[in-house]
């Protein structure tokens, strides 16, 4: 007994934007699903094309909203609401389920060809040979977006360019909410916490290093000298911090020379570890950083991120029973 | 200087290579490009650097001439799984981020 065929079309509704939306800001993360199974867009007949893709209403509806005017049939793979890429990754979107789902909908009771087209960054989780042996489909990679399946569907032939993954200006600005919903539990604490310690102007220092990391870095990356997603947030959260060093010598005009020196230098301790610690972090949303690396970087850079923020945050305490 | 992914877990044996081409297809980084030598085509790595290790070449070679110790490179489940003990989490336990 094979699951029912849906219908869907290539129109994005209001509703689905709104979903994307709230998607985006990370409410009810886990929520964005359709149900797994096989789907018509438009009129598809026995010859029509199958794409592959994740039950995450931003994947299916990406996949979807490209496909405007092709009929074809839509092949939903349970990914829990996971995206291509990352359910590849983790083998949710795989082999196992694939051959499985297709086994489900009857798909070789639907269609006459034997041939899926599943998006190139589902390659982690789908060895291609295993899916021909276990289930006779051959498994085609489209290209990496969506938005190239109408020119790929031409000549199914993707080229270098449409092979190649991006992380755009556009790509990483979407970014910045979930981002900023992740850091807000932190910024808030830390706000909080050295408002307490060192007032206003601290609160101010720290939430600036803070957002610095969180909204500036993925839209300056690229343009951030070295490779290291760590020095990158190192030099970006030196210029934040320099400002904050500067203002201590007209703040404190009446201080001796020393402590207003050291006053500064312990701001250009404590805040550039807090924005390249953001950085560090933001290495899981990249498209490009390997867990060799990430890992190299780890041990580079934390233990100096530790050292210079515990450093300053001392220097700073001592120089308030100095002053 | 300041670049720590110049090293990574990519090998290639091009003696067990057929020439299909399916690593070149599969990789979102351009890493393997196909050649000619003598009579046959193999793949050669052309940008080893690269590399971001998502295992998708390894998964996809029929005659296992690719290793890679595939994984996310993702700083906050790294840091996470040191601290409490526990296995590296992907996208989608947590509050991984990545879309």
């Amino acid at each position: 007994m094979s699951t029912p065929i849906r219908s869907t079309s290539s129109r994005i509704a209001p509703a689905d934007r709104w979903d994307h939306f709230l998607a985006r800001w990370a409410v009810n993360r886990m929520g964005h699903r359709v149900e797994p199974g096989l789907y018509a867009l438009g009129s598809p007949t026995p010859d029509a094309p199958v794409f592959v893709t994740a039950n995450y209403t931003l994947s299916f509806d990406t996949l979807r909203g490209a496909l405007a005017g092709v009929d074809g049939y839509i092949l939903a793979l349970d990914t829990h609401g996971i995206n291509v890429w990352c359910a590849a990754g983790k083998g949710t979107f795989g082999t196992d389920e694939l051959v499985q789902r297709i086994a489900a909908t009857g798909l070789t009771e639907v269609v006459r060809h034997r041939t899926l087209i599943v998006p190139q960054l589902g390659a982690p989780g789908v060895a291609a040979h295993e899916v021909k042996r276990r289930s006779g489909f051959k498994v085609e990679y489209g290209p990496v977006r969506a938005t190239d399946l109408p020119e790929y569907l031409k000549s199914r032939h993707a080229t270098p360019e449409m092979r190649r993954v991006r992380f755009t200006l556009a790509d990483r600005v979407t970014l910045i909410p979930v981002e900023l919903v992740g850091a807000l539990l932190p910024l808030l604490i830390a706000l909080v916490v050295s408002c307490l310690l060192g007032g206003l102007m601290s609160a101010l220092a720290v939430g600036a290093a803070l957002l610095a990391g969180v909204v500036l870095f993925p839209i300056l990356l690229p343009w951030l000298p070295t490779a290291d997603l760590s020095m990158k947030g190192f030099i970006l959260g030196g210029l934040v911090a320099l400002p904050f060093s500067l203002a201590v010598f007209w703040r404190h005009g009446d201080w001796a020379s020393w402590l207003q020196v050291a006053s500064a230098l312990a701001w250009l301790l404590i805040l550039p570890p807090i924005t390249a610690f953001l950085t560090l972090n933001f290495t899981g949303s990249t498209t490009f950083t390997s867990r060799t690396g990430v890992r190299r970087e780890i041990y580079a850079y934390v233990p100096v991120m530790a050292w210079l923020f515990g450093g300053g945050v001392v220097l700073q305490i001592a120089l308030r029973f100095l002053s | 200087m300041f670049n720590h992914y110049q090293v990574n877990t990519l090998r290639f044996d091009a003696e067990k290579c057929n020439g299909c081409g399916m690593c070149a297809t599969v990789c979102p980084h351009a890493v393997f490009a196909m050649n000619h030598r003598r009579a046959q085509t193999v793949s050669t790595v052309v940008r080893p650097t690269a590399c971001m290790e998502c295992g998708a070449c390894q998964v996809n070679c029929p005659t296992d001439a690719i290793a890679v110790e595939s994984g996310v490179g993702c700083a906050a489940a790294m840091i996470r799984a040191a601290l409490t003990g526990q296995k590296e989490a992907t996208c989608g336990e947590t509050q991984c981020d990545g879309g």
